[in-house]
Order: structure tokens, then sequence, then C-alpha cells
């Protein structure tokens, strides 16, 4: 019982950082109606900026590194939409997947030739863990739930209670009409990506911090976002915050039952199970989501 | 031919089309008119099999197709063209015109990759007839163009004829003389009078355009959301006050 | 001389892949990102027969060749009537789920350290154990795989599989039973990457998970694009001319550590450029005329 409050506490801690990779996942798509395949590349370039900040060179407290980071991988993630991928807006569905994927193939080997293929660390110095009950917490975990907690609030916020967010959603729901409203679609995607992008690497540095660092991470943040979008439901923003917490937490009681070399397969199996079982995830709507060839 | 009963179609909150009933005799030209939105194309997807009803039955030749996919429908003898014109863009007009022709004997995996002698001959065979349509549609110098290079008009007349080569019993027009110039318009008529007259078919068309419906049709069905409100000759139906209400009460 | 054989049979593998991602993607337009579990498939399963089991290699060649089709077709029942994006994503899925299968299942695979001293191919037991001899084999393989590929595209059945890739909806609007076409192009695409799976197993004499890397898949990939999609011949030219190219990156000198991931980062932006301004690919489809 006690291995099993533990393993939940590890779990929605995972989750936590899941779920922030998702929730900017799942703005892009709400706009874009695309799935952007280089957001877990993102997110790992976030968290090797982070780590290049604060520990391989300009030696910056973390807290600094981890917003510094944010705000150039937001630039990098507008760069990339701008280069990359609104050439192909009118393009077909399947060149804007091809293109997001080689993405993150470059992002991913620029980083392993800046970066080398080794797994890093932050090392924190270790600190002492609190208990509640049977289970113990790391300060680490407690400012990565936290920072994780913080950001989809921010992000709550924005959406809600800002122009901006009101522009997003507008553009989100009918950008033609949004458009004729006066809004500037192509500033207001610029934003999401910023927005999205600085999301991520804020997902990436805690992912890091929680775990470690190597360059195909990208790749596994990619697929475990995707699949916390998919179970929560296509887009449903806050159904895919649910849904990194269930897989986050589905992983680490996962590996009470199977060996833990599994546990990354776990996230896929969960993906193409809801793809299969029921399309529109928990929170979606299948002829929304579009997913079944008609 | 055709028989509808009491056919409904939601989504979500909405009643697209609400209990529905008609029947289209063979050898007809069949109007089926209404403003926008009154459920004209959900009926013709019904009917086709690319939408599921909520309710009611179709029946086509007396034998029961609620339900089927559309391939099973158009193997019956329905055949159907689209709204906005779907013709393969990026394949050339002959080549749109062979995926028509049903039950090819080279369609089969197996019987195709050998190429055996069955299926050269229907190649021949399928050709040929294919410009003899094309011919009667004036279209036979366009046969090595991609069809995603002809005008509009040209599309159109290429669907239609493409949709002639399942050899249907059936043929439904999806506003055949939208997006065309009025000049044009006779000439796609023509061809829609000479299939019924020469040929035997039935016709079932949804039309926007009230002079084509006049001309053309031998019954019509009126809608208006999603319900039938008035059906009869060309005659009787634009002398109804509640198709006139319909059409200028929006 | 002995690189250039080398590199020979590689182009002939790898041709046969790029033909059978082309028969799925370039001709039935699905999406198929997992071909790397195929290919793995195909390799595993002959290695496995012939080497623990004693299989003659033919047969064993077969078997890789049956499973991976077969594992096509389980596939493809649920996930043929996905709309492309979220196909892809399944379909690689799929295809790291079926790595991760090689890496952890060791007592099957022996997991990362990878399965030594496969047997050479033979045929009627005259044994293919140098690289030009084996080369003759490939080759003749992949001729084989190009004619059949061929043949398909030139049938009616491939130009059916040419309009549920332009526009499903119309298709099945013509009375054709699309989910079965792509069924078909998928367990044949399939079969034919367990068949290069398999040539590669019996080459190599070794295989690991390593080899079957979504990488890979992507690799193919860009070559089927630069060939042109559905242009069987492009594909096996721009095969070869990638594997020119990424033979001449590993000569340029510099550490393997850079090396490969420089690779990825040039092709990488290579399929980006063509993404943008040659979706179709490089070489357009020749247009069929019926004279």
């Amino acid at each position: 019982m006690d291995i099993f409050a533990q393993l939940l506490v590890n779990g929605l801690i995972a989750g936590g950082t899941y779920a922030l990779a998702a929730v900017g996942y799942s703005m892009v798509y709400s706009i874009l109606k695309f799935i952007n395949f280089a957001h877990g590349s993102i997110a790992m370039v976030g968290a090797y900026i982070t780590f290049f900040l604060a520990i391989q060179s300009l030696h910056l407290p973390l807290p600094a590194a981890f917003f510094l980071s944010m705000l150039l991988t937001a630039l990098l993630g507008i760069s990339v939409e701008r280069i990359a991928y609104r050439p192909l807006r009118r393009a077909p569905k399947l060149s804007t997947l091809t293109t997001a994927i080689a993405v993150s193939f470059v992002l991913d080997a620029a980083v392993m030739i800046l970066m080398g293929a080794d797994i890093k660390t932050f090392s924190l110095p270790v600190m002492q863990g609190y208990s509640i009950g049977p289970v113990l917490i790391t300060p680490v975990q407690i400012i990565i739930i936290g920072a994780s907690f913080f950001f989809m609030l921010l992000l709550y916020i924005l959406l809600t209670r800002t122009k901006l967010g009101k522009a997003i959603r507008a553009v989100a729901d009918d950008p033609s009409l949004a458009e004729a409203s006066g809004i500037n679609a192509n500033v207001i995607i610029a934003a999401v990506f910023g927005i999205g992008s600085a999301l991520a690497a804020a997902a990436g540095s805690l992912i890091g911090l929680d775990t470690n660092l190597q360059p195909t991470m990208g790749f596994l943040i990619t697929i475990k976002a995707f699949a916390a979008v998919v179970l929560g439901g296509l887009g449903s923003v806050y159904g895919a915050i649910v849904g990194g917490f269930i897989i986050g937490i589905v992983e680490n009681l996962g590996v009470w039952v199977i060996p833990p070399v599994w546990k990354d397969t776990i996230a896929y199996g969960i993906l193409i199970l809801v793809l299969f079982v029921r399309p529109a995830g928990l929170f979606g709507s299948v002829e929304q989501a579009g997913v079944l060839q008609q | 031919m055709l028989r509808i009963e009491n056919l409904s179609k939601d989504f979500g909150g909405l009643r697209a089309v609400d209990h529905c009933s008609f029947e289209v005799p063979a050898g007809t030209i069949f109007g089926l008119i209404g403003p926008n939105g009154s459920g004209k194309s959900t009926i013709f997807n019904l009917v086709t099999g690319f939408l599921l009803p909520t309710e009611g039955e179709i029946y086509f030749k007396g034998e029961r197709i609620t339900g089927w996919p559309p391939y099973a429908i158009v193997r019956k003898g329905i055949a159907r063209t689209f709204q906005l014109v779907r013709v393969f863009r990026n394949m050339t007009v002959m080549e749109n015109m062979l995926m028509g022709p049903k039950h090819q004997a080279g369609e089969n995996f197996v019987a195709g990759v050998l190429n055996l002698p069955a299926v050269r001959r229907q190649e021949r065979e399928n050709v040929r007839k294919a410009r003899e349509l094309l011919a009667i549609m004036g279209l036979e110098r366009f046969e090595n163009e991609y069809a995603g290079n002809l005008s509009y008009a040209e599309q159109k007349l290429v669907e239609i004829a493409r949709a002639l080569m399942t050899d249907p019993d059936f043929l439904m027009l999806d506003e055949p003389a939208s997006g065309i110039n009025p000049t044009l318009v006779e000439n796609i008529l023509q061809h829609i009078r000479r299939l019924r007259d020469e040929h035997g078919k039935t016709i079932l068309l949804v039309e926007h355009d009230m002079n084509v419906v006049m001309n053309l049709c031998d019954w019509i069905v009126v809608l208006n959301y999603g319900q039938k409100i008035c059906e009869g000759t060309p005659e009787t139906v634009s002398c109804d006050p509640r198709v006139i209400d319909a059409y200028l009460g929006v | 001389m002995e690189i250039a054989v080398h590199l020979l049979v590689l182009i002939t593998i790898y041709g046969i892949l790029a033909i059978s991602l082309n028969l799925m993607v370039g001709m039935a337009g699905l999406f198929n990102l997992g071909l790397a579990a195929f290919y793995g498939i195909g390799a595993y399963t002959s290695a496995i027969l012939s080497r623990n089991f004693g299989v003659p290699v033919g047969l064993s060649l077969l078997a890789g060749v049956a499973l991976s089709a077969l594992i096509g077709f389980i596939i493809g029942l649920p996930t043929v009537k996905l709309v492309g994006d979220y196909l892809a994503v399944v379909t690689m899925g799929l295809g790291e789920i079926t790595r991760a299968v090689f890496k952890n299942w060791v007592p099957v695979t022996r997991g990362p350290m990878g399965l030594p001293g496969i047997p050479h191919m033979s045929l009627f037991g005259f044994k293919l154990d140098t690289a030009p001899l084996f080369l003759a084999f490939s080759f003749v393989m992949i001729a084989i795989s190009f004619i059949f590929v061929e043949r398909i595209r030139l049938s009616p059945f491939g130009r059916v599989l040419r309009g549920v890739r332009e526009d499903e909806m119309g298709a099945q609007a013509l009375g054709k039973n699309t989910y079965w076409y792509k069924m078909i192009a998928l367990v044949v695409g399939s079969g034919l990457a367990g068949l290069a799976g398999g040539l590669f197993a019996h080459y190599m004499s070794f295989i690991d998970p390593s080899s079957f890397v979504m990488w890979l898949t992507f690799f193919i990939f860009l070559a089927i694009m630069m060939g042109g999609l559905g242009n069987n011949l492009g594909a096996v030219v721009a095969t070869g001319v990638l594997m020119v190219l990424r033979e001449g990156l590993r000569f340029a000198g510099l550490p393997p550590a850079v090396a490969a991931p420089l690779q990825q980062l040039i092709f990488g932006i290579l399929l980006i450029i063509m993404t943008i301004f040659a979706p179709r690919g490089l070489i357009p489809e020749q247009k069929p005329r019926y004279d």
C-alpha cells in the first residue's frame, strides 16, 4: 500500500509535466488543426537551453535560466512556424505532418551535435525530502508539480481574461470570421506557437529536472503529449491536462505490474487504444475530431 | 425505383432531415428543391450511404438499402455527383472515366497484376465506351488532360460522364447547373433529358435554379427545414402558397 | 571496390524498402510510418528461424515475408479507416512498440546484444557467402519486386489505388470498396518490407534493434519523395543517390558522433525544403495513356 501511494505521487508529478507539455500541444492543435510533431523536440531544446544556461556555461541561478529558456524557446517556436509551417498552410495535411517530423529530426540532430548524445542531469544538491504519511517527496518534486500548476493557471488566465486570449479563442473557433473582425490571424498563430513553445520549454525543463536529459527525449515527449491530448479529447485543452495526469499515473503504477523497460511503451499503448476504441477521447466529440475516414 | 420512408437525420441538436418520405418512379426526372439548409444534400448523403439515418428506411428497387456502405449502394445501380464538383484532379480525364465501370476484372489484385487476357479485353472495351461518352459530351479532346486543368463546367460534365460509366439505373445529380455559365446550362440540361428519353434512366436532381427545375423535372418535392412541405408537378408546386412562403419568407 | 559492392547490396535492400513504402504511401496514400517495424519483423523472423531452428534460409526468408504481411494485415484492420494524420501516428507508435519488443524480449531476440551468426543465404545448396554473390541475388530480388509493383501500378487495381489516394470519398461513390484496396496495399507493402528485412539479416549475419529505428523510415520517406511519389523507378534511383550521399558524409572525416546526427540534420532540412517546394516529389508521375 505504501508503494502504491509513492508510485501514485510519482505519477502525479510526472503527470503534471506531461499535462504541461500536452496543454501547449493542444493549443496549437486547436488553432491549426495540425499535429505539431516537433512539439516534443522543442520541449527538449528548452530543457537543454536551461541546462546550458544554468549548469554548462553562464551558471545562472536555475529560475533565471528556466525563464530565459522559455523566452528563447518561444522565439524558436515562432521561427519554426514562420519558416516551415506557414508556407504549408493550404497544403494537404500530410505535408505538414511530414515537415513537422522533419523539423523534429533537425532539432534533435542539432542538439546532439551541439551538446553531445550523452545523458546529462541537473545534479542538484541532494536535499532532505519531506514525508507525508508513507510517501516521500523531495523539494524538487514539489517545485515541479508547483510549477506545472502555476503555468497551467497562467494559461487559463491568459485564455479567459486577456484580450489576446479572446483573440486566440476566436481564431481557433473560426479563422475567417476572426479575420473579418479585424484580428490578424498570422499574428495570433505566431503568438500561439510562441506560448505553446514556451510551455513546452517549461515542461521539458521540468522533465529534465524530474529525470534527466538526452537528445532522444523529444520524441518521447511528443508521443506522451499527443497521447494525453487524444485521451483527453482533441480540441479540449483541459482534457489534455486530465490526459497528462492519467498517463503519468498509469505509467508509474504500471511499473508495479510490468517490467520497467516497458514503461515508455505504456503511452503508445494508451494512444493506440484510444484511437481505436474511442477516438473522441474523454471530453471530445467524434465528428469534431475527424479521426475516422468518412 | 427509390423510396424513402420517414427518413430523419440529427446532427447533435440539429435535425437536418425530419420524417421525410417520397417515392421516385422509374424513368422520370425528379426534382428536390428547397431553400439553403433545407436538407437536400443531407438526403443525398443518406441515400448514397455517406451518412447513417437517425430514423427511417431507404428502399431501392424494392430492396432495403438503409445502412449499406456507399460502395454497395453504387453497385446496386445508383450513381451520384457532388455539389462541389469532385473529380480526380491529378488523374487524366480518361483515367477518371475508367474508374467508373463496375465489376472490372482488372480491379481484382491477382488478375490485375497478371494482366490476364480478360483484363486487357475489358480495358479496351471500357476505353471505347469512355471515348463514346466523352464524344457525346464534347469532351473527347481532353482525354489525356489532367481533370484538374479543365474548366469548372467541363469538370462537371466529366463527373456526370464518369457517373454514367458505372452504368447506373438511377442517377443522382447534386446541383448540376450550379457554378455554370447560363449559356452552358442548356447544354447540360439537354444531356440530362436525353438520359431519360433515350436511355431510360431515372434521375433525381437537387437544384437551386428554379428555371432549370421547372424546365426539366416531371415531378418535384419541396423541402424546408428538413421537412417535405409540398410535392407535385412544376405547375402545381410553383403556385403552392407554402412553397412561395418558404422561398420568400426567409 | 569492396565498399562499392557493399554499398550496392545495401542500395538493393533499401531499394526494396523504398518500393514497398512507395506502394503504401505513394500509390495508396497510406501514411505508414511504422515501416521499420515490418522491416525488422522480416529480419528477426528469418534470422531466428534459420539460426535457432535450422530452417533452410529460403524458407525462413519466406516465413519472414509471411509474418510481416500477416502483422500488416492485423494492424491494418482497425487502422486503415483512420484519417491520414492519425494513421501516421498510430503506425509510428506501433513501429516503436515493435522496436521495444526487439529490444526487450531478450529470450527470443537477445535484446540489445543482437543476433549474431545468422546463416548465409543459400540457393539450392549453393552458399552465397561473399558480397558479390549476394549482390547478384539481391539484385534479382529487387528486380522482381520492381516488376511486381510496377504491374500493380499499371493495372486497373493500381488505378483504383490512385483514385483512393486522390479522393477516397469519390472512389467510394464509384462503387469501390476502398477499405479493402487499402488493406491489400498495406499487406503487400508490409510483406515486401519483410523481404528486405530478411535479405538484410542474411547479408549482415548480425542484426540488432538499432537497425530498425524510425530514422530509417524517415530516410526511405525522403527517398520516395525525391524520386516522386508513386514513381517506383524514381524511388530506387533516389535511394541510391541518398545512400551515396550518406557514405560521402561518412568519409568527410568527421568524428562518428557528429557524422550521424549531421546526416540527420541535412536530410531533415532537405525533406522540409522538398515538402514545401515539391510536395508531390521531384519527378511527377507519368500520365498513363490508353492508345
